[in-house]
């Protein structure tokens, strides 16, 4: 049942990409989780589910390093994430809530800083990606000219600009329309067919063309208690 | 130094798209830009009308009048570094990039120096010459300022990032930032009206110079730690 952690990753014979171990987390003095464990291969979409405040972002912020108020342990490729830190951030791509688009700036120049955060990219590149995020010609728009969605698009246009191997996105289906729906869902589908791996969570009903995981946050904590 | 030349390099971009995103914000937003330049410009002009517009009366308050002045003008703008980032996400993305956070803190500094404290430096002479302030002072008002001013910025940085999360934050950043910022003004108003009496001016410089190497190194790592703290 509980594997033992020095327990040899050996199942598929390469550590995974991600692995939580015993996570625990408590906000207010009520337990969000506890003893949650998960292993995120490469080519895993994995779905976090849970009803409002069960602590799915909380569980996302954790996994990217900006929540420090947990127990347990995370490996990055085997490796504890703390001891490489900058590795694991460099392969890594969190939309939060707050999509991280100025409202000053255009959505080329959000584009341009974000990306060069981590890597950096070309203006075509840019041109190409809003395009595919169904932008076409809003490049030098004001992003606070833009509604809601819209804006939404310009960060999700990051997915197709990054190297990241892990995404972490938080409800990125929120404000997007029926086509910006189906156009994330394969880019989810294409991002773990290369190879990649994602975390999402949402309360849409993904119809992605390839396997999909759950991690009901609910359901373990109705099993633990 | 080859082996390193790669990561330095995305390290020095970073750096640049940092500060160049943040002085393009700062360009498009012309109020923030003027607003402590016109509030510098208010308070050093109430001293004449409130103390007396006798000119002697005023040379002997010139200098720490534009200090003062300075150092509220600094206090003004410290709001407009992280606030923006803080609510629609940049930060986030800021925190999780691979790049040492130093550095990308560093930039976001220089940027907000050089929108808030640069023009204020510029504009010090001509107040000066509102107040009286005798003609031997006026080299030494400026470089005081050059070197005090971003120690201003990137001691407030700290206190800014420390309150980012907070609702109402209030008096609370004056009461973080001014403690630290004391010696700055005190060094610097001195320095100033020291210059006039002829004395030696080298250990002022000095001290100066020490808080900004000081603030340079130090300031920017402390940042970094207070925004990983209020993002959590």
């Amino acid at each position: 049942m509980s594997d033992s952690h020095s327990h040899n990753p050996d199942a598929s014979g390469a550590a995974p990409l991600l692995r939580a171990r015993a996570l625990f987390c408590e906000r207010d003095e009520r337990v969000l989780f506890s003893g949650l464990d998960f292993d995120l291969q490469a080519g895993d979409l994995m779905q976090v589910q849970g009803s409002n405040g069960s602590g799915k972002t909380t569980l996302l912020r954790i996994l990217c390093g900006l929540n420090g108020s947990y127990e347990g342990e995370l490996y990055w490729r085997g490796v504890p994430i703390e001891e490489d830190r900058e590795g694991f951030l460099a392969s890594l791509l969190y939309l939060g809530h707050r999509v991280g688009v100025n409202k000053i700036l255009t959505a080329r120049e959000n584009l341009r800083w974000s990306c060069a955060l981590h890597s950096p990219v070309t203006d075509s590149d840019i041109e190409t990606a809003l395009a595919r995020v169904g932008l076409t010609g809003y490049a030098d728009v004001i992003c606070r000219n833009m509604s809601a969605g819209q804006q939404q698009r310009v960060s999700l246009a990051r997915l197709l600009l990054s190297p990241a191997t892990l995404w972490v996105l938080d409800e990125p289906f929120t404000t997007l329309d029926v086509h910006g729906v189906k156009t994330l869902e394969s880019l989810l589908a294409e991002h773990v067919q290369a190879g990649g791996a994602v975390l999402v969570t949402t309360h849409h009903p993904l119809a992605v063309p390839c396997t999909l995981r759950r991690l009901n946050l609910d359901t373990r904590r109705a099993n633990n208690s | 130094m080859t082996a390193l030349a790669g990561p330095q390099v995305t390290t020095f971009t970073a750096f640049r798209a940092t500060m160049r995103r943040d002085l393009l914000i700062a360009l498009t937003r012309r109020n923030d830009l003027l607003n402590p330049l016109m509030f510098f410009l208010i308070v050093v002009s109430l001293f004449p009308l409130g103390v007396s517009s006798d000119p002697q009366e005023l040379t002997r308050i010139a200098a720490g009048a534009v200090w003062v002045s300075a150092l509220l003008a600094s206090m003004l703008s410290l709001d407009n570094l992280y606030r923006a980032d803080y609510e629609d996400g940049s930060l986030e993305q800021l925190l999780l990039s691979p790049q040492p956070l130093y550095f990308m803190v560093l930039a976001k500094n220089i940027a907000h120096w050089l929108v808030s404290g640069l023009p204020v430096v510029l504009l010090a002479p001509l107040l000066a010459y509102m107040l009286y302030l005798p003609a031997d002072a006026y080299w030494t008002l400026m470089l005081t300022l050059l070197l005090g001013t971003p120690v201003l910025s990137l001691f407030g940085s700290i206190g800014v990032a420390l309150t980012v999360g907070l609702g109402s934050r209030g008096l609370i950043l004056a009461v973080i930032v001014l403690p630290l910022t004391v010696p700055v003004l005190i060094i610097g108003a001195k320095a100033v009206a020291d210059a006039s009496l002829g004395v030696s001016l080298g250990m002022h410089y000095a001290l100066l110079g020490a808080l900004l190497a000081l603030s340079l190194s130090l300031a920017p790592l402390a940042s970094a730690a207070a925004l990983k703290i209020s993002v959590n």
